[in-house]
């Protein structure tokens, strides 16, 4: 590899293990307490979906209203599996995960294959049926747990793990959106017909970037699961996936770092609303529809934040204040 | 066969209703291409109305239903201008997102004002049912089927007959070229967004006296389901919405009486699935083929 591109990685490495380092560094002198961890989880929960999300609104173009229900079947899949095997912690987790996430992908592409063939604000109608239907399937299926839900799932998430499950989601996303597939989903959005006609078989990457999207959506669920330790079907509403649509929405669509930005923004904008529990949902509203009418691209656009940008502008900043004499 | 012929009619009884709901997002999508995620929710909102104005004013049920017909008009006129006009030449998505915007807006600004627990709608007609053999039915049955058909009556004959109807049609066929027939457009838009809600706020009342109860969340299902019925019937096609509503309450009554209840609400969608796969265009709809 080109040393530039090393550098830039171990660029990239150092921050996150930074930041990493200086959340362990705050709960260990006690500023970040066991409450705020809890928040912090969720935030990352929350990141993976709305990342996720973002793959398929963002760079496929899709209005997708039904991110819930992949991660229902993401989350109840990986909980049956943990509930029926006797394994150590550590496979269980994965073997979750990897289930978690493989069930919800194939939901994604059996969904994906008849109702991507639709534009867009059909194929929101029937992810938003879709997400309906995994619900009340949930409340009666006999394996279930119907509305009880399922309990005594392991609790197998913690900050550690699930920061790592983040910072791999977001390095995935990172890379597949900038790969040659990645490539030619966004080209779907950009233009759908422009794309056809350059020989890029536009069904068959709608269908992928959608079943990716699914896919990692349901390995948040199964996070979400590991962590709850208990799963209620009444929480997979359609009111769940508006709000990770809007998050992403918030952050960009067609930008991870926004995603990431708008819900650690959200999260702290929860706690501080927690008082106005009611007003809540009405500021949410408002906000989306100033939003679209006044900045429709979100907080970030399609840009994403990098630190090496930042580092190079600092670089330049620096030497400008401080010419250099001559070597 | 007596159960049979009993399902048929409440399958007529709430596909009339979804029937009136579905004419609304039909009317709005065929002139502004736009899935208005608020109709639902202005449902609510007749229904909310009417509640007041049966419980805390004692109006006759007429009046009610008037009072409510004009608020929700002048509801969907005001959403339409603050949030749907300024979108007009945006992205498709920016709309729709504000649309869900609205919906959500409505639902928890009226779960503020009135609080999340359903209140207890008057029953209206409440008379002996009508007996016919084994047969039951309820009063307000006749009366759901009868108020909501002659609205129907009622919008396609402003529909054919009135200039602003004439007006509706153009527009939705081609808004520039209307534009250039010296239509007002915006004031077209503005009267579709008025007569749906309108007729909304009909449905809503309705639903509301059908189920006994109002509250903020109550529009959402049925505005869901009201939208199935549209597509099925073929968006944008007037007489396809009143068909699709009738349609989708016939498999949801039967489903409820032959299958299972808990089931049915998935069946409708299991139904719209299958329509968007088969026959996206719906039952009326004609196919449009994507011009470069």
């Amino acid at each position: 590899m080109h040393k530039k591109v090393i550098q830039k990685y171990a660029v990239n490495l150092a921050g996150v293990v930074a930041v990493f380092l200086l959340i362990l560094l705050l709960m260990g002198m006690g500023v970040v307490n066991n409450y705020m961890t809890g928040i912090l989880i969720f935030t990352g929960i929350n990141i993976i979906m709305a990342a996720s999300l973002n793959l398929a609104t963002g760079y496929l173009g899709q209005l997708v209203l039904g991110h819930a229900g992949f991660m229902a079947i993401g989350a109840y899949a990986a909980a049956l599996f943990a509930l029926n095997t006797e394994m150590p912690d550590l496979p269980t987790l994965v073997g979750g995960m990897a289930i978690g996430g493989a069930v919800a992908g194939l939901f994604g592409i059996l969904i994906g294959i008849p109702a991507l063939r639709l534009r867009g604000d059909y194929l929101g109608i029937v992810t938003l049926g879709f997400g309906e239907i995994i619900r009340i399937a949930l409340l009666n299926l006999p394996f279930t747990g119907g509305a009880a839900g399922l309990r005594r799932i392991p609790k197998l998430v913690n900050f550690n793990i699930l920061y790592v499950a983040v910072v791999l989601t977001i390095t995935f996303l990172f890379l597949f959106v900038r790969s040659r597939h990645g490539r030619a989903i966004h080209s779907i959005k950009e233009d759908e017909i422009a794309a056809e006609s350059v020989g890029i078989p536009t069904t068959f990457y709608k269908v992928y970037g959608f079943a990716v999207s699914a896919f990692l959506a349901g390995v948040g669920g199964s996070l979400f699961a590991f962590y709850q330790s208990i799963l209620d079907p009444r929480k997979f509403t359609f009111m769940l996936s508006v709000e990770f649509f809007i998050i992403v929405v918030l952050g960009g669509m067609g930008s991870i770092t926004g995603t990431i930005l708008a819900a650690l923004l959200l999260s702290f904008a929860n706690e501080f609303l927690y008082s106005v529990e009611n007003f809540r949902l009405v500021i949410y509203a408002l906000l989306l529809i100033t939003m679209m009418i006044f900045k429709p691209d979100g907080l970030l656009g399609t840009r994403e934040f990098s630190l090496n940008g930042l580092l190079d502008r600092v670089k330049t900043l620096v030497g400008k204040s401080f010419p250099k004499s001559k070597r | 066969m007596t159960q049979f012929i009993q399902q048929m009619i409440n399958g007529l009884h709430v596909g009339s209703i979804y029937a009136l709901i579905a004419l609304g997002y039909t009317m709005v999508y065929g002139i502004v291409k736009l899935i208005n995620f608020a109709h639902g929710d202005i449902l609510m909102v007749g229904a909310y109305v009417g509640f007041f104005a049966l419980t805390a004013f004692n109006l006759p049920f007429g009046l009610a239903l008037l009072a409510a017909m004009v608020l929700s008009a002048l509801l969907g006129m005001a959403i339409d201008k603050v949030a749907y006009k300024p979108l007009r030449n945006a992205p498709r998505i920016s709309a729709l997102i504000t649309a869900l915007g609205v919906s959500m807006f409505l639902q928890n600004t009226f779960r503020l004002l009135f609080g999340a627990n359903p209140r207890k709608m008057p029953a209206v007609f409440n008379v002996q049912p009508i007996l016919l053999g084994d047969l039951r039915i309820p009063p307000l049955t006749i009366i759901t089927i009868l108020l909501s058909g002659a609205c129907m009556v009622g919008l396609e004959l402003i529909i054919r007959f009135t200039k602003t109807g004439k007006a509706m049609r153009g527009v939705s066929e081609d808004s520039k070229a209307a534009k250039l027939m010296g239509i007002n457009v915006d004031r077209t838009i503005s009267i579709t967004f008025a007569i749906g809600s309108a007729l909304g706020a009909v449905g809503g009342i309705l639903y509301s006296i059908s189920y006994y109860q109002v509250e903020p969340y109550m529009g959402m299902m049925p505005g869901l389901k009201a939208f199935v019925a549209a597509v099925l019937g073929g968006i944008g096609v007037i007489p396809g919405a009143m068909l699709g509503g009738f349609v989708i309450g016939g498999v949801e009554s039967f489903t409820k009486g032959y299958l299972s209840t808990t089931w049915a609400d998935a069946i409708v969608f299991s139904i719209l699935i299958l329509v968007l796969v088969f026959k996206p265009s719906g039952i009326l709809g004609k196919n449009t083929k994507e011009k470069v």
